[in-house]
């Protein structure tokens, strides 16, 4: 019984799967384990999805072949209008989430273990806090007879209160606020897999700690700057709740856009070529996103 | 060096300072919030009363949402830990073709923004009344759209636990004479019993927090407690959503406290 133990196929840190072959019954109970997930998939995931393709490209009127809506949504200035703000909203609040989050997980990643992960209580509980509860609380925070106005009142530094929220500021500083951790993780993540001797060598022949930061560490964090940037760009354009909580009129967002189609102006042709472009340009940056970095090492860190 | 060198590191330790409070500040003013006496959102509050709790407590609309929210959350967490579970068993252990695209589907309601999905289902699910079977304004249309979300989370959880795993365990327990029914039961379960738990706490904050999609197929018989907020949230913003949001706090923190102690027992 030994000898069986010992020269059994082992999986344990090698590539998964990667054992004996299994034997055809083996085989087929694993994919029986998986069916009920595909089912599920399939019948009310895939087939919804695919209903919402065919609709982009059909006439609400005829039947036939069309790809009006999707050159409505690209050329009339309304909509291009909303597009192109979303994409330039999404990108500022991309390039703060960066500038906050970058020093924040070079802290994580050269503390000590204990102060870290004491620290990181701060970046993932927004993640357990419910996303109307802090919204609500922005809201509370910023509007006009807010905590931040009174502040800022009797410090001297307004004369009258500020317009902070249901315009662009307030959109910006909720959509940061939610962003955040989704930039601190994947940077903290390549951040910890830098050996520190390197930042020592580069020390030790001479070179002044910005310039060990600048030529060694920065370099090597690049693909955690990539992969934030991409994960927060991505999640950002597809939002909804955010913008229309915190956000004025101008600052709507392409998922507002279906939202009203859909609701109130029940052109569902229309909000179905809006979903399938906002579809397109959030699976290409996923792929991208999965080239610089596998989201299972973001996952297996929270 | 030298002192601009101390005042560079002073200034990102104040950025840091920052960014933590920036985080953290929001959960903090809430709960002061709800414990005040005024209908006006100041702060800080000009008495203590509990009267929006009591405001809470007593509308059979919020108690209502909150319920049904916790039966959706109750039935997504277990419709999906035993088919994630299931499923990610088949994914790390199964060697077939076509791994990399069940893999790719079964996280892809994670990647598309729930805003296509909310529609894609409101679509899809409109015909089903004419059939006799109303998804839209019904728990099960609910359960069914938070499932999708909820399931990734379980299968990467318990992926993660299954790929750390000591195979030589269970062939030991078969050796040992075990059936394979036994061996799954008594060595698989409990080994990767954390993955399970916490994909399953997963599951559950997923559906007891989402909003968009319910939005959409809640109609008005179905109204989740996040859509009841969101309602309250942009018609009149009373403090009865600060104590709401108080006791999800609550919540919040407990769960991650049990998280934590998981974590802990984990080997």
């Amino acid at each position: 019984m030994e000898a069986r133990l010992t020269s059994a196929p082992t999986t344990r840190g090698g590539a998964p799967g990667a054992g004996a072959r299994p034997r055809p019954a083996a085989r087929l109970r694993l994919l029986g384990l998986l069916l009920p997930a595909l089912v599920l998939l399939a019948v009310f995931f895939v087939l919804p999805l695919g209903k919402v393709a065919l609709w982009s490209l059909v006439d609400a009127r005829d039947g036939g072949f069309t790809v009006a809506y999707y050159a409505r949504a690209v050329t009339e200035t309304i909509y291009l209008r909303v597009i192109l703000n979303t994409f330039r909203i999404s990108l500022y609040v991309t390039v703060i989430c960066l500038l906050l989050g970058y020093p924040v997980a070079y802290l994580l990643a050269t503390v000590r273990p204990r102060v870290a992960s004491l620290l990181m209580i701060f970046v993932v509980l927004p993640f357990w806090i419910s996303l109307l509860v802090r919204l609500y609380a922005w809201i509370v925070l910023l509007q006009k007879s807010g905590v931040i106005n009174a502040l800022l009142l009797r410090l001297g530094l307004a004369r009258e209160p500020l317009p902070l929220v249901y315009n662009f500021t307030g959109v910006v500083i909720g959509m940061v606020h939610v962003l955040l951790p989704f930039m601190i993780l994947p940077l903290y993540s390549v951040m910890k897999g830098i050996d520190p001797n390197l930042m020592a060598a580069a020390r030790n022949l001479g070179g002044t700690p910005v310039q060990a930061f600048r030529r060694v560490f920065l370099p090597l964090s690049y693909p955690g700057i990539g992969a934030g940037m991409l994960m927060v760009f991505m999640l950002s354009i597809g939002y909804f709740i955010t913008p229309a909580l915190l956000g004025g009129l101008k600052e709507t967002f392409i998922a507002q856009l279906i939202e009203q189609q859909v609701s109130v102006l029940i052109d569902w042709n229309f909000a179905a070529a809006l979903a399938m472009l906002l579809l397109a340009v959030t699976l290409l940056m996923y792929y991208v996103f999965n080239r610089v970095l596998g989201l299972d090492r973001i996952w297996g860190g929270v | 060096m030298g002192w601009t060198g101390s005042v560079a590191r002073w200034a990102f330790y104040a950025l840091c300072g920052a960014v933590f409070v920036f985080l953290i500040v929001p959960v903090l003013v809430v709960v002061p919030m709800s414990f005040s006496s005024s209908r006006y959102l100041q702060f800080p509050p000009p008495g203590l009363s509990l009267r929006w709790y009591a405001n809470y407590l007593g509308d059979p609309e919020w108690t209502g949402a909150t319920i049904r929210s916790l039966i959706v959350a109750a039935l997504v967490t277990g419709i999906c830990t035993v088919t994630g579970t299931a499923a990610a068993l088949g994914l790390v252990r199964g060697t077939f073709r076509g791994k990399q695209l069940v893999n790719s589907l079964i996280v892809a309601p994670m990647v598309v923004p729930v805003i296509i999905v909310a529609i894609a289902l409101y679509f899809f699910y409109a015909p089903f009344k004419t059939w006799g079977m109303p998804l839209i304004g019904t728990v099960p249309g609910l359960v069914i759209a938070h499932s999708l979300l909820a399931l990734p989370l379980v299968v990467i959880n318990v992926s993660a636990t299954l790929r750390g795993f000591d195979r030589n365990l269970e062939m030991a327990s078969q050796n040992l004479g075990a059936s394979p029914l036994t061996t799954f039961r008594r060595v698989t379960l409990p080994l990767i019993r954390p993955g399970i738990v916490s994909g399953a706490l997963f599951a559950f904050i997923t559906s007891f927090d989402e909003l968009v999609i319910a939005i959409f197929i809640s109609g008005s018989t179905a109204r989740t407690l996040p859509v009841k907020m969101w309602e309250g949230i942009r018609l009149e913003i009373d403090p009865t959503i600060a104590a709401v949001s108080s006791l999800l706090i609550a919540v919040s923190v407990a769960l991650l406290l049990a998280v934590a102690l998981l974590r802990r027992e984990q080997p």
